[in-house]
């Protein structure tokens, strides 16, 4: 099955061909949707395959690449198209397959009777093409193919429901938002890219990595490529200073918030910087810097989550939350812990939006958690799943998201020190909140909804399904990665799986401090006390006391405003780099530069031209007596000439 | 033959065909341009068959031969284009025929 990993690939891209250019023609919403769920589900059962048959190999031969043809061939530069099958590749192509599959299905419900649902297909399966080459890619260029598609196709989603309002634009402007902060990510990944080709003189993967390890390179040059590449993360994963698109990014509708905007695309940076792991743990500084800005993006999005009222909001400033634990993890060289975390939260961040779904489909497409309320008797199956993923991403103990939390916070602990793990235990806290706050709201308290215009219905078993499964994945997902503290000699099968991927890494980094186990399940027990506390406070709040919510809000009207608005990181980027950027344009690219010197550069020439021949048509005058002359006149010259010469 | 130098016809040769080449490009009427340029044509030959003479060379003579058969054939050709130009507007004067422009 291994070799046949290039299925894969071509399935969600044959998919995406048959319904982008006969969808319309289809029609029959359950052909398209069959088409576009078989394409990646079929994508799901040959990775498992490839999984299986790599899990019956000895460790060292569990990395293997699947050649396909030369892609590029400039000068000493070869480029082959060529995937790599291993331990890391296989578990991030099961997410994408294995959720994007469950994904599809849902959409199909969830996008019954949508005008563009055919297109919608299409999208969705160009995307899982795009990220598989992503995850797949056998060197940086296949990587950076990805990378690419799945921009675009984030751009294309989001702005699916172009003709509609967001905020205060349209969906067309918030996906051209993600499109521009993608593309500054991008720049420096491709930096990056030529400062690795230059460096290393390759581009693939297992030449690079191993010439890191070996070719006498400075530090800085290490340090310059990583930071170039953590630009490019924090543009694909939504991190500090590039986050401001993934809150945005929910104009698309929310099955592409499942799937894009919290599951798999923007977990790329992650898998990006895992992936390169040998060239981070080579520039100590920017490991560092990795890490705060991991930490820092965690709690600046947690505290903003806490009095957003959208519901799709509290959940993209989750996601960009959680993605910032997940640098936080790479950062302190807990690389197999990140990408943990990327798989669990997967499961219960698909599937606290595909609930979020669930409800809006439920309630009209109202989005605002304020005209909700007591939905738990209207939705149970819905009410169930989303607790249960809500519960898992708090870190309640026995479900997925605590064991991927509690690894997160606890190497950033040995590894990082005592602050960090503060900081990441209150950010624990304050998501253990905000989540209660959304499911209070939402499933219990009064009907704040308008009982005469709004029916809440459960939705078909199209969508519970799915959610159904994704709720079983949230629970037992974690049990692969038990912490070493609990498992014995047995140890984490997650971290012991991903090792010889992060072996050459691990190799550089500094050897973990000696801790106990005791203070291991002390700082275990002392996190999931303060989550605990949190829910408690705010069900206490939010169900039986809203108007201790309002008094805090009123009191501490300066922060609450500061929160509500997001920091105003968008007013600040509006000012400080779009205006003038704008103005700029405006002021002198477009009026001095591009009217006064290319078109006057042009222009000029075409007058210089014109009158020049002004000049010179005034010899054509017709009289071919005047021609002769001047051919006399020519070859007496050129007689004159001859004769002077000689 | 040989009491006459060569320079002599040279000389006779160019002197005719800058006659022709003023003539080409002074007068007026289309005629008389069209007979200079035979008078220039001429002039060629008459070179042509001097220096066949004097280096006893008779390809000279065999070009004349061609540009006098060209030359009877051009004088048809544009004999009939003036004939024609003159039907269409009623003069053969180089002036008045300066549509070759513009």
């Amino acid at each position: 099955m291994i070799n046949l990993i290039y299925l894969t690939v071509l399935l969600p891209l044959i998919g995406f061909l048959v319904n982008g250019l006969f969808g319309r023609k289809i029609k029959n919403e359950k052909v398209i949707g069959i088409i576009g769920s078989a394409a990646v589900g079929i994508s799901f059962l040959v990775v498992l395959g490839a999984f299986i048959q790599t899990l019956g190999l000895p460790a060292e031969e569990r990395s293997n690449t699947v050649e396909l043809f030369t892609w590029l061939r400039v000068g000493g530069l070869h480029i082959k198209f060529a995937y790599l099958v291993d331990q890391l590749s296989l578990t991030m192509s099961l997410i994408v397959t294995g959720v994007g599959f469950l994904i599809h299905v849902y959409s199909i419900g969830y996008m019954h009777g949508d005008k563009g649902f055919w297109r919608f297909f299409a999208y969705l399966n160009l995307f899982i093409f795009a990220m598989m080459n992503l995850v797949l890619g056998d060197n940086f260029v296949v990587l950076f193919l990805g990378w690419e598609g799945v921009g675009l196709c984030s751009y294309l989603l989001i702005g699916f429901w172009y003709d509609r309002k967001f905020e205060n634009g349209t969906t067309s402007q918030a996906a051209k938002k993600a499109f521009v902060v993608n593309r500054i990510g991008d720049f420096g990944f491709l930096l990056g890219m030529f400062l690795i080709y230059m460096t290393f003189d390759s581009l693939n993967f297992n030449q690079v990595f191993s010439r890191a390890a070996s070719f006498p390179v400075a530090e800085s040059t290490f340090g310059l490529i990583a930071l170039f590449l953590f630009i490019g993360a924090t543009g694909k994963s939504a991190q500090i200073p590039l986050f401001v698109w993934l809150p945005d990014a929910m104009a698309g509708p929310t099955p592409v918030s499942a799937l894009i905007h919290a599951a798999t695309m923007v977990t790329a940076g992650v898998y990006m910087v895992s992936r390169t792991s040998i060239l981070f743990a080579s520039a100590p500084v920017i490991m560092t810097l990795v890490a705060v800005i991991g930490l820092l993006t965690a709690l600046m999005a947690a505290t903003i989550g806490l009095v957003q009222n959208d519901i799709k909001k509290v959940l993209a400033y989750s996601t960009v939350s959680q993605l910032g634990y997940m640098f936080l993890a790479a950062g302190v060289g807990a690389f197999s812990a990140s990408i943990f975390h990327v798989m669990t939260h997967a499961f219960f961040k698909a599937l606290l939006f595909l609930g979020a779904g669930s409800v809006i489909h439920g309630m009209h497409h109202e989005q605002n958690i304020q005209k909700y309320g007591g939905l738990k008797k209207y939705m149970p199956k819905t009410y169930m799943t989303f607790f249960i993923a809500t519960l898992a991403i708090t870190g309640i103990p026995g479900l997925s998201g605590f064991f991927s939390k509690d690894e997160i916070l606890w190497s950033a602990y040995a590894n990082g020190g005592f602050v960090f793990w503060l900081i990441g235990a209150i950010t624990a806290m304050l998501t253990a909140f905000y989540m209660f706050r959304l499911v209070s709201l939402t499933f219990y308290g009064t009907e704040r909804f308008d009982h005469h215009h709004v029916h809440p219905h459960e939705s078909p078993s199209l969508m519970t399904v799915p959610l159904m499964i994704l709720a079983l994945l949230s629970v037992v997902g974690g049990y692969i990665g038990i912490p070493k503290v609990f498992s014995g000699e047995h140890g984490n099968l997650f971290e012991s799986w991903l090792e010889p991927i992060y072996a050459p890494a691990q190799a550089k980094l500094a050897t973990f401090g000696s801790h106990t186990h005791l203070e291991e399940i002390l700082l275990m027990a002392l996190s999931v006390a303060a989550a605990l506390s949190a829910i408690y406070f705010a069900l206490h709040v939010y169900t039986k006391k809203p108007a201790i919510a309002e008094n805090v809000s009123s009191r501490f009207k300066g922060i609450y405003n500061l929160l509500l608005n997001k920091y105003f990181v968008d007013e600040i980027y509006e000012a400080g780099v779009v205006q003038p950027i704008q103005k700029g344009s405006d002021l002198f690219l477009w009026k001095i530069f591009d009217i006064k010197i290319i078109d006057g550069l042009v222009n000029g020439l075409a007058v210089l031209v014109q009158s020049g021949s002004g000049i010179i048509r005034k010899i054509q005058n017709g009289v071919t007596q005047s021609y002769a002359l001047i051919m006399m006149a020519g070859i007496a010259v050129v007689l004159l000439w001859l004769i002077l010469s000689l | 033959m040989s009491s006459i130098p060569m320079e002599y016809y040279l000389i006779l040769s160019a002197f005719m065909f800058s006659v022709g080449v003023a003539g080409v490009l002074i007068r007026r009427n289309a005629i008389v341009v069209f007979m200079c340029i035979e008078l220039m044509l001429n002039s060629a030959n008459l070179t042509l068959v001097t220096f066949s003479s004097y280096l006893g060379n008779p390809i000279g003579q065999v070009f004349v031969f061609f540009v006098m058969t060209v030359a009877a054939a051009e004088a048809a050709v544009g004999l009939a284009i003036i004939i024609a130009i003159f039907r269409n507007k009623k003069t053969v004067n180089i002036d008045e025929i300066n549509i070759f422009k513009w």
